[in-house]
């Protein structure tokens, strides 16, 4: 089962690699930030895959923890400071 | 030992379809015609495959310390994920970013 886990974890890395094109190409600062919190929720759930996968889960699920946390806290402040009249449109 | 089993199988099950609910966020996040459009794909599709394989992991481990804290994470970013959503909206809204229309791809020539 863990190396059935571990499969899945390889088909995992293939979805959190595709909206690197809208953080690299995206029209407006928005769409990078979007792509960039889409990437960091899709990375605990990765974290957390491969811990089962190692057989190491107490150890892996504080770093997916300390993960989803910082991921809020950067997308609501550079929402907050887009919000404050720093937004470039084009 | 059939409990085993079956708490096998349906945790795989789980995580076989948060993996599918990722895959179409990310085929919306590269798709979808707009910003706003594309918030709509990332922020729900996300917080979906999030919880099922959060259930499944959760399921395959066992009653145990571990899963209480996937269901942990699971409940927390249930109520992060649609609030830093909903901030980059308000803020692109202010930003003045004009929400996609039929008239404007007809404009743009663009699909």
């Amino acid at each position: 089962m863990t190396t059935a886990v571990f499969l899945l974890t390889l088909a995992f890395a293939v979805a959190v690699l595709l909206p690197f094109y809208r953080v690299v190409v995206g029209p407006t600062v928005f769409d990078r930030m979007m792509g960039i919190g889409v990437i960091g929720t899709k990375t605990v759930i990765l974290v957390c895959l491969a811990g089962f996968a190692y057989g190491r889960l107490d150890m892996f699920i504080d770093i997916a923890i300390a993960y989803a946390m910082l991921n809020y806290i950067g997308t609501v402040v550079v929402a907050k400071y887009l919000d404050s009249g720093g937004a470039r449109l084009r | 030992m059939i409990l085993s089993i079956v708490a096998s199988v349906i945790g795989v099950g789980f995580v076989v379809a948060g993996i599918v609910f990722a895959v179409i966020g990310s085929i919306g996040v590269l798709r979808l015609p707009d910003f706003y459009t594309r918030m709509h794909a990332a922020c729900k599709m996300d917080t979906m495959s999030l919880g099922l394989c959060m259930i499944g992991l959760a399921i395959l481990q066992g009653p145990d310390l571990n899963a209480v804290k996937l269901l942990l994470i699971f409940l927390f970013v249930s109520i992060a994920n649609p609030a830093a959503a909903s901030a980059l909206g308000r803020s692109a809204m202010r930003a003045k970013l004009e929400p996609w229309t039929v008239r404007q791809t007809r404009k743009d020539g663009r699909a």
